[in-house]
């Protein structure tokens, strides 16, 4: 038996506060590196904050806002290699950009347009997962093939700090641990699950308590610290490869927009709060260090955002131009060999159609 | 006589129910400040307070569960599953469990225990959010199913539902919950059992639930224009069936539409049809049709779920097909 420590209490934290607490440093990231992570938080927070936009225009379906989660993204991603696999909620539906998959494919997905629908084999990305908490277990038998091949990937699952209450979640660390599969079980905690608060959700001190009874190390880091997320999730990396099975890191921030576009907070949420978590974002605070370190201009700031904006807009022209679909689709994508009866179907809707 | 909208129906019901019993509370997720993703229990936490309505954490089958566990203690709980769609993580509770309880204790335990939840498509929440999976409950001996699609049915039949001293999977959907009726000014309870004719008719029965009630009724207006009397027969609760009433309804007419958003392949109206032929086959004049959605997954995008769940376009042409023949 491994001996497992107590969950850590206090967040891991990178970057300081520019006043008492002193910025810290992440051993073995060049500047270049840190000028990429800034980059892909920008991608993000523009791809983000264009969607909304696109929604209000009723070009997209309901939409699960991120502002304020892409700290927790990027950080993890960048710790990872391109053959570990990604398993995302809805919150990280955008997490492929950072692997380069394009923007008009993420949209398209959130369109119901088949274009969206990327191959996950091709960037080891997972299928986005709604029901929550149900691919923790995909992600834990993902991993363990990986061990079983002898292969060195690992896996990432994504989920809330409300999923932590499913049956989902336990059996698939409980699984994972006990298997020793290279897993990292990555907990965004924004401290709600839509109207849920966190001490709604659990009675534990902290969501990363819940990895001593799995026997497996819970690690707690601020989810606004991109710095910090990498780091931790390094770290778990590395722990994975060498067989030591799978880590819990909780990372902590606070959903400081709506749970979706279809959800109106002001009935649980003091707006006060919000404003306040809205002061300690993670993009900001990011591009305050990187000025601090003398890293990052206003020019070059805004030639990053630039540059993530005209990304997206290509996208949306990308996803926009994509022809209406086949309702062939609806039919020859439900089995691998479509039965007698669904050409039947197919026969059918072709003629309500008149085609 | 008050007009109520179905989700304050359903409100009306559970408010009355827990202003009178103490034994009756509510639990679910997102259902105290924010009364549900429906709003159904809006205004409920102020009445009766946090542990009466009962915020959960995310865990479907600890809440039909715990359900199961405060019912047999002769509580009433009604517990809120927030999709239908999530019924499925708490089905061993349900089917294992709840449905069995009486049967394995030679009937000494009963489980009073209310199941409601909510779904359906015409909104386009995609295919893990728009099942109708009704007709999967319908199948298992020990559970009741309500299927109720107007207000007042809707709150005679929780009522019912809660009294009853049996598991009942309460079904509504998600579109009828802004439609309103006059309802009676005292909460009548409505039996479990028992159909409700919404419009007498010669010529045909449309056997409708749910959402497709409404696009029956829809169906049968245009239907009277071309000629053609059409009766709209809603079990409201699809187990036990009101097989009397249906026979009786298809005797007179001699047709039979059946008609549910549910997949109609091997589906609910599949029973329908196979009840009626057992006891009507001499009355009948055409063969039964069926209406339902395709059997593909829900899409997400709106113009292709549009192809996949049937509208009051696909229950006219079903009507004009058998008074065809
Ligand atoms: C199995 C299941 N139950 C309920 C829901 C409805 N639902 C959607 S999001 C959500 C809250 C999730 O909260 P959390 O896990 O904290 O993730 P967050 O949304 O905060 O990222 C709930 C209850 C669902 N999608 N799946
Ligand atoms: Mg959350």
């Amino acid at each position: 038996m491994a001996q497992v420590l107590p969950a850590e209490r206090d967040l891991r934290r990178v970057i300081g506060d520019g006043e008492g607490v002193p910025d810290g440093e992440v051993e073995g990231l060049s500047e270049d590196d840190l000028l990429e992570l800034h980059r892909r938080l920008v991608q993000l927070r523009t791809y983000d904050e264009r969607s909304l936009v696109y929604h209000r225009q009723g070009r997209i379906g309901t939409y699960a806002i991120f502002w304020n989660h892409e700290a927790m993204q990027a950080g993890s991603v960048y710790a990872l290699e391109r053959e570990d696999w990604i398993f995302p909620s809805y919150r990280e539906s955008a997490i492929g950009l950072l692997r380069g998959m394009p923007a008009s494919t993420v949209l398209s997905w959130w369109r119901g347009h088949p274009t969206g629908w990327w191959n996950p084999a091709d960037w080891n990305v997972a299928s986005i997962c709604v029901p929550i908490g149900t691919h923790v277990p995909h992600a834990a038998g993902l991993a363990w093939g990986k061990k079983l091949r002898g292969e060195s990937a690992c896996a990432v699952a994504y989920f809330g700090d409300g999923a932590t209450s499913e049956g989902a979640f336990h059996e698939g660390a409980n699984f994972a641990a006990v298997m020793r599969a290279p897993l990292i079980l990555f907990c965004n905690n924004n401290q709600w699950a839509i109207s849920t608060p966190l001490e709604a959700q659990t009675a534990a001190e902290t969501l990363a308590d819940k990895a001593v009874g799995y026997g497996i190390p819970g690690v707690r880091v601020d989810g606004a610290d991109v710095l910090a997320v990498y780091e931790a999730t390094r770290e778990a990396v590395t722990r994975a490869r060498a067989g030591d099975g799978p880590t819990f890191i909780e990372a902590v921030t606070y959903r400081a927009a709506p749970h979706a576009t279809a959800d109106d907070p002001s009935a649980y949420i003091d707006p006060a709060r919000v404003e306040e978590e809205k002061e300690r974002e993670c993009l900001g605070r990011y591009e305050a260090y990187l000025r601090r370190l003398g890293l990052l201009s206003d020019e070059a700031a805004e030639a990053v955002r630039a540059e993530a904006l005209e990304r997206m807009r290509e996208g949306i022209a990308q996803a926009e131009a994509e022809p209406a679909p086949d309702p062939a689709l609806l039919f020859s994508h439900a089995l691998a060999s479509p039965p007698a009866s669904f050409d039947q179907d197919l026969a059918e809707l072709r003629r309500v159609l008149g085609g | 006589m008050p007009e109520l909208s179905y989700r304050e129906a359903v409100r009306d019901a559970l408010s009355h129910a827990m202003r009178e019993d103490d034994d009756v509370f509510i639990m679910g997720e997102d259902i105290a400040e924010m009364g549900g993703s429906m709003g159904v229990t809006a205004g409920m936490l102020d009445e009766f307070g946090p542990d009466r309505v009962r915020n959960t954490p995310i865990s479907e089958m600890a809440i039909v569960g715990a359900g199961i566990g405060a019912a047999i203690q002769g509580m009433r709980p009604v517990v809120e599953v927030m999709y239908e769609d999530f019924t499925t993580l708490a089905m061993e509770q349900i089917v294992n469990q709840a449905a069995k309880h009486r049967s394995m204790s030679g009937g000494q335990l009963k489980v009073p225990l209310t199941i409601r939840t909510q779904g359906g498509a015409g909104w386009s929440p995609g295919a893990q959010h728009a099942q109708q999976l009704e007709g999967w409950f319908v199948h298992v001996p020990g559970l009741k199913v309500v299927f109720a699609s107007t207000p007042t049915d809707v709150r005679g039949l929780l009522w019912s539902a809660i009294y009853d001293d049996n598991p009942v999977m309460f079904f509504e959907h998600r579109t009828l919950y802004g439609i309103k009726e006059e309802v009676p000014d005292d909460l009548e309870p409505i039996p479990i059992g028992k159909a409700r004719v919404h419009r007498e008719g010669e010529d045909v029965t449309v056997v409708a639930t749910g959402r497709l009630v409404h696009e029956a009724l829809a169906a049968a207006q245009e239907a009277e224009g071309e000629g053609v009397s059409v009766e709209v027969f809603d079990p409201r609760t699809l187990q036990p069936l009101d097989e009397d009433g249906l026979v009786a309804s298809v005797k007179k007419t001699n047709r039979c539409v059946v008609a549910h958003e549910a997949v109609t392949r091997m589906g609910f109206g599949a029973e329908i049809a196979a009840v009626v032929q057992e006891k009507a086959f001499d009355w009948l004049d055409a063969p039964i049709e069926r209406v339902g959605a395709k059997f593909a997954p829900l899409p997400f995008a709106p113009v292709m779920e549009d192809y996949v769940v049937p509208d009051a376009a696909d229950v006219l042409e079903a009507i004009r097909r058998t008074v065809g023949r």
